[in-house]
């Protein structure tokens, strides 16, 4: 059973194709980290999957745990388990964060047909969750994400997606502005919810963030499609040798799809 | 004014065309029915003689008329303004009536028609024990008079006197003579003119020396009849070392015509006494084409005449065709205080243009203002706000924010903010920002689970919290309510 299979996916972003026949499959409990240069389409492929408005859908089929994605609307992804952790998290004045985790969790909760949470109960389940990501009592007081460092941000979203458990968790550029201990801290809460069924897709530009979350698989995006994969090494290699050699085995690839150095 | 010191920015909404966002924007109002109930009213126009009869009808002292029959020829003098941001159809006065009652007059709580304590009913205003129950003494206004006043034996032992203006004209008239007008004059400006001559009840509170009022004081005012204006006139005297807070509401029945609205409230602190006036203000905004709706034309001003005394607005808006209000301070007393906390919503193509007069005249006074304004539709919202610091005025401060929120691309958010600084010892402070709701701020909801209205109503709530903080606990319930109602489906 494969908790995600994208088959041919073809997206256009203002009329422009950015997706051009895109194939991944990722299993339960399988960790994919997504590379490749500036503009091969890495941002797109998160928002198409997370329903996006503005980003269509031209060919191609993306199913997720026995449903067919591109049917459902964005909160409807979201409750039946997906979940995009952004790479600029959105402030919200005025929004409580604790108020708005819990809204976020009882809507999905509503749609799967389960019993809501009552304040206490989803207090308690925060306390236990802020134990695991280590997150001070300070952010759940705070409006979402409104004054936050960087850092902050980035843990935030870690936070919810501990709090929404997801079955398959979208990181786009989540190591991209933090330092390095903001980063292994990230990295600390992302591990710490790494589980036999749950999946990430990992999309980044730096190898680095690899040296702290482990995938199972690395895929260079390229020209809008997959053209590499392979394990943890490929992601040394392209660190060492960046984009160019890709040229060799790919020729329909052009010069200007390779340009982004990955470091 | 000296063009120079004026700050004028015109924001025009730059979100993309949403057609939904346009349709779904209709709007239930479910204060919109009539109660059918007989009344007297004056027949239409406005005379002389109109101001003898109302005057004659509510059987007022001598001075009174004559203070009506000033009012009324100083009008007759002066033209419509017309500096506001508001497209205002000819308004025939002579169309109106200024005077509806219903029949048989109630002497007390337990003669008022049932049918009008129901329709209050429906409109949630705690008459009765429900008043009791929610500790708010009401003042529920119909049409042009005061139908029943609750809880006046516990204020009374207090020493707090909450009347209507009628009453209190007959049996607090030396009260109400040395403070009427004594804030916002007859000739002030049209409406308050035309107010003072025609106005024909209201609400009257005083509160004695060192009381703090044990309740919350409420008027609950709701238009009813056809063709009628209301012109109510609210007095409230705050003695030394006195606090009261003081909540307003407002509905009116859906009408194709417009209906006028042209109030007076004035607010006189005395030595370190405190005043807390709030207001949720729901009149029927008209339909989606700018069919009918209120046309209100409101002055409130606050006189912190005493040293170290405190008036503070709270206002959240989100009916009426057109708004024109502006409550204001006057802090005459040295170190007084002013605030004005505003939630102005307009949608459809309703026209809001409002904001407050924060004039510092003592020794260290302080004042703040944070106004918001939410437009929708074809609305247009805009926030007037003068500060002006007087020479006398040493280290006076202001601090002022107005923050816009757009929904849609065809409403029109404006700030209009005056100052005129005198003194320079003075600081004063302007922030204002524009804000939409932003697809990226909806679609981060959106990607949590959270559906498209709620997102809204969330967000637009978060954007009010500031001014929802201010408001006691009922009336910000209601509030967030109303907001959540007035946008249902407002982005789709």
């Amino acid at each position: 059973m494969h908790m995600l299979t994208i088959d041919n996916l073809h997206a256009r972003v203002e009329g422009k194709e950015i997706l051009k026949g895109l194939s991944l499959t990722v299993k339960p409990g399988e960790v994919h980290a997504i590379m490749g240069p500036n503009g091969a389409g890495k941002s797109t492929l998160a928002n198409v999957l997370s329903g996006r408005d503005g980003y269509e859908v031209t060919e191609g089929s993306v199913n997720f745990d026995g449903r067919d994605l591109l049917a459902l609307e964005p909160e409807e992804r979201a409750a039946v388990g997906m979940f995009l952790a952004f790479q600029y998290p959105v402030e919200i004045p005025g929004v409580n964060n604790t108020y708005f985790l819990r809204a976020a969790l009882n809507a999905q909760r509503k749609f799967r047909g389960e019993e809501e949470l009552d304040s206490m109960r989803f207090l308690k389940l925060v306390r236990e969750k802020l134990k695991v990501m280590q997150i001070s009592d300070d952010l759940l007081h705070r409006a979402v994400n409104e004054g936050f460092s960087g850092g902050e941000k980035k843990r935030n979203e870690i936070f919810q997606m501990a709090v929404l458990e997801p079955k398959l968790a979208i990181l786009d550029e989540t190591d991209s502005g933090l330092d390095i201990d903001a980063l292994k801290q990230v990295a600390e809460g992302v591990n710490a919810l790494r589980s036999p069924d749950r999946s990430f897709l990992i999309v980044t530009h730096y190898q680095r963030l690899l040296d702290y979350i482990e995938p199972d698989f690395v895929h260079v995006l390229a020209g809008g499609r997959i053209v590499e994969s392979g394990d943890k090494s490929l992601a040394l290699k392209l660190e060492e040798q960046g984009y160019a050699w890709l040229a060799d085995t790919h020729p329909e690839l052009r010069k200007a799809d390779l340009a982004g150095a990955p470091a | 004014m000296n063009e120079s010191e004026n700050m004028t920015r015109d924001v025009a909404a730059p979100v993309r065309d949403n057609a939904e966002v346009v349709e779904a924007l209709n709007r239930r109002y479910e204060a919109g029915f009539v109660t059918d109930i007989e009344s007297d009213s004056l027949p239409p126009g406005l005379s002389e003689d109109i101001v003898r009869q109302l005057s004659a009808i509510k059987g007022e002292p001598e001075w009174m008329l004559e203070w009506r029959l000033a009012a009324y020829r100083h009008w007759l003098t002066m033209p419509e303004p017309d500096w506001a941001k508001l497209d205002i159809a000819p308004i025939d006065y002579q169309s109106v009536s200024y005077y509806s009652a219903p029949k048989a007059g109630p002497k007390s709580l337990a003669e008022v028609d049932p049918k009008l304590l129901e329709t209050y009913e429906k409109l949630g205003v705690p008459l009765h024990e429900r008043a009791r129950l929610a500790g708010v003494a009401v003042d529920a206004v119909f049409d042009s008079v005061s139908v029943g006043t609750t809880f006046r034996k516990e204020l009374a032992e207090a020493g707090v006197i909450f009347c209507s203006m009628s009453e209190a004209i007959r049996e607090h008239g030396d009260l109400v003579r040395q403070y009427l007008g004594s804030v916002v004059p007859t000739g002030d400006n049209y409406f308050a003119a035309l107010n003072s001559a025609v106005f024909s009840d209201g609400s009257f509170v005083f509160i004695p020396k060192g009381v703090r009022c044990p309740m919350e004081l409420s008027t609950y005012f709701r238009i009813n009849a056809i063709n009628t204006g209301q012109f109510e006139r609210t007095l409230i005297v705050v003695e030394d070392d006195a606090y009261v807070s003081y909540l307003e509401g407002c509905t009116a029945p859906m009408r194709d015509e417009n209906q006028l609205h042209a109030a007076v409230v004035e607010l006189i602190a005395l030595e370190r006494a405190q005043i807390k006036y709030s207001t949720v203000q729901n009149w029927y905004p008209g339909d989606e084409n700018g069919v009918g709706g209120i046309y209100n034309f409101v002055t409130k001003r606050g006189d912190c005449r005493g040293a170290d005394s405190k008036i503070s607005w709270t206002q959240v808006e989100t009916g009426s065709a057109i708004t024109w209000k502006y409550p204001s301070c006057v802090l005459r007393g040295d170190r007084s205080v002013g605030e004005f906390y505003s939630v102005a919503l307009t949608h459809h193509r309703q026209q809001a243009d409002t904001g407050t007069k924060m004039i510092h005249i003592g020794k260290g006074t302080k004042s703040k203002i944070v106004a918001k304004g939410i437009s929708a539709g074809r609305s247009s919202n805009s926030y007037r706000g003068l500060v002006k610091i007087e020479k006398g005025a040493d280290g006076a401060r202001n601090y002022t924010q107005c923050d816009s929120l757009l929904i849609g691309k065809k409403c029109g958010a404006h700030t209009f903010p005056y100052m005129e600084v005198k003194n320079p010892s003075a600081i004063v402070e302007h922030e204002a920002t524009t804000s939409k709701i932003s697809d990226d701020q909806l679609f981060y909801c959106l990607s949590r689970g959270i559906g498209e209205e709620d997102a809204v109503s969330m967000i637009v709530d978060g954007f009010c919290k500031q001014v929802f903080r201010e408001l006691p606990m009922e009336f910000a319930v209601e509030a967030k309510k109303l907001l959540e109602v007035s946008l249902e489906g407002a982005v789709g």
